[in-house]
């Protein structure tokens, strides 16, 4: 009876101890948006990193709207994120050290093959316009998921209804939104919301990387893919360590070098090839693309 | 439905060829979860036995505001130890957020309260008369307290293992104060998330089954030990 008791409670104070006392490695924290995750990029990278700098890279998967507040708050290092307005932002309010874009990749309205709103062939904005006129008529054939969770994607879903002339509450007050199917809000990552959109025969607005990867999974196609408003930037920003002192600054520069240095930049841009057969990303080291 | 055999398939699976990144997982769940299961038990026995033999003012209320604790969504919870340890936040000079020393703390608020509240509950299933008749042999306030524990272990237990489960089945702390960070903060439910958002329903459902495993093994394990020990 006592050394049982004895023996339980040195398990019981090795346990609490081994967790106690996991030493705190030394680590660079980052916040990136659901698609760069779900892709497997960051997977691929963070090895590659970890080796070269010697430091333990800590991914979190948020949204986009989720890692700049997590920057805001200092409690990440830096974002790696794909909303180029709230980005802008983010620098200009002093969170954020410098905007660098590093890679692209294009939006696309992926939907059910017979195409039920007959959008094929229209510029992004026109095909979101005969969504809403067509979808208020028929909202049970014409069904859109959004996002719906202040991502980069949902960002981007905004934009094109604001090109399409329309303001965002004007959207989600129509009777196609009203309706019990018609325009959903899924509020949640790129994946799931493409199974939705699957199960549901819905239209949505994805990044073509996680359209590929998730490929395997889903009887939707690529409807509308071409277009100015359907380019999708990812840009890294250190978080600013004027702000937060008690940010690792230094590692976060590295990382921003890591992410644009030619090497680097290289396995980007062949990332995906071995499994989808294109590239999922093009690389474009710090600069604009297209400019 | 064919997912679901599917699932049951690759949990066999991930079981019998002890997929290494399953073990550290299930380790690391075991490790966090049961950190915060002792330390909570390490207050709430003595607190728990302390209130039952206390009177006091506003008992009552004390034991309504611990059993309402029960109720805490474990989201509010990571939110509220979140914000608390935020940079921004008042106890952010520790740097602590995204630790598994942080989700213990998130796991301890959530538990604490049902631990101590059927701590007490437990107790005051004990026969008075017992506690009367060790007092008139001369028994002392810890040797009355030990005496109730005793006692009422089955349902003390019963307390504890509530607790240890509910801090190994709950995701909300774990995502939001532990970040779920691969080979660092992610424990089994966190693992069985991140498989769902990616799609790969078969492997959400296996951790789920493997979680479930882990809960029978720990629950034979403490119901051999509770029914070895002498009267």
């Amino acid at each position: 009876m006592k050394t049982r008791v004895i023996v339980l409670a040195v398990i019981a104070i090795a346990v609490i101890v081994s967790v106690i006392a996991t030493p705190r490695v030394p680590a660079l924290k980052i916040a990136t948006t659901s698609s760069l995750y779900d892709t497997g990029l960051w997977a691929h990278l963070e090895p590659l990193f970890e080796e070269q700098h010697g430091v333990k890279l800590h991914v979190f998967r948020v949204g986009t709207g989720i890692a700049l507040d997590h920057g805001k708050r200092g409690d990440v290092d830096a974002v790696v994120i794909h909303d180029r307005t709230r980005e802008e932002e983010f620098v200009a309010g002093g969170y954020g050290v410098e905007r660098v874009p590093f890679a692209y990749n294009y939006f696309m309205i992926v939907g059910p093959e017979d195409d039920p709103a007959g959008i094929a062939g229209l510029k992004p904005e026109d095909a979101f316009r005969k969504l809403l006129e067509d979808g208020a008529q028929d909202p049970d054939r014409i069904v859109f998921i959004s996002r719906g969770d202040d991502s980069g994607t949902h960002a981007k879903e905004k934009a094109i209804w604001q090109a399409a002339g329309f303001a965002y509450h004007e959207v989600q007050e129509s009777s196609w939104s009203k309706a019990r199917d018609g325009y959903v809000k899924a509020a949640r990552g790129m994946g799931p919301t493409l199974l939705m959109a699957n199960e549901k025969g819905a239209y949505t607005l994805t990044d073509n990387g996680t359209f590929l990867a998730y490929k395997g999974n889903l009887e939707l196609v690529p409807i509308v893919e071409t277009g100015a408003m359907l380019l999708n930037e990812y840009s890294v920003i250190a978080v600013n360590p004027d702000r937060h002192p008690g940010t690792n600054a230094e590692m976060a520069g590295n990382l921003v070098e890591f992410l644009t240095s030619p090497d680097i930049q290289d396995i980007i841009g062949s990332y995906g090839v071995d499994e989808y057969g294109v590239p999922l990303f093009s690389p474009c080291a710090g600069a604009e693309p297209g400019e | 439905m064919t997912e679901i055999w599917q699932g049951l398939i690759r949990a066999v699976q991930l079981l019998v060829s002890f997929d290494a990144e399953v073990v550290e997982i299930a380790a690391r769940t075991l490790r966090i979860a049961g950190t915060s299961s002792l330390l909570a038990a390490i207050i709430s026995l003595p607190l728990g036995t302390l209130i039952h033999f206390r009177q006091f003012r506003g008992k009552g209320a004390l034991i309504n505001i611990v059993q309402t604790l029960y109720f805490l969504p474990t989201v509010i919870v990571g939110l509220f130890v979140f914000v608390l340890l935020s940079r921004a936040g008042p106890l952010g000079e520790l740097g602590i957020l995204f630790t598994p020393q942080a989700m213990v703390v998130g796991q301890m608020v959530l538990i604490t309260p049902i631990m101590l509240g059927m701590t007490i509950s437990a107790l005051s299933g004990v026969r008075k008369e017992l506690l009367e008749t060790a007092t008139s042999l001369g028994a002392s306030g810890s040797q009355l307290g030990l005496l109730v524990l005793r006692e009422a272990r089955y349902a003390v237990l019963a307390a504890l293992l509530l607790g240890f489960g509910r801090a190994l089945s709950e995701l909300g702390v774990a995502m939001m104060v532990g970040g779920n960070i691969d080979g660092y903060t992610r424990m089994m439910t966190g693992a069985i998330w991140l498989a769902t958002q990616r799609g790969d329903l078969e492997l959400a459902l296996a951790l789920g089954i493997i979680l479930l495993f882990l809960a029978l093994v720990i629950s034979i394990v403490l119901n051999r030990l509770q029914q070895r020990r002498p009267q």
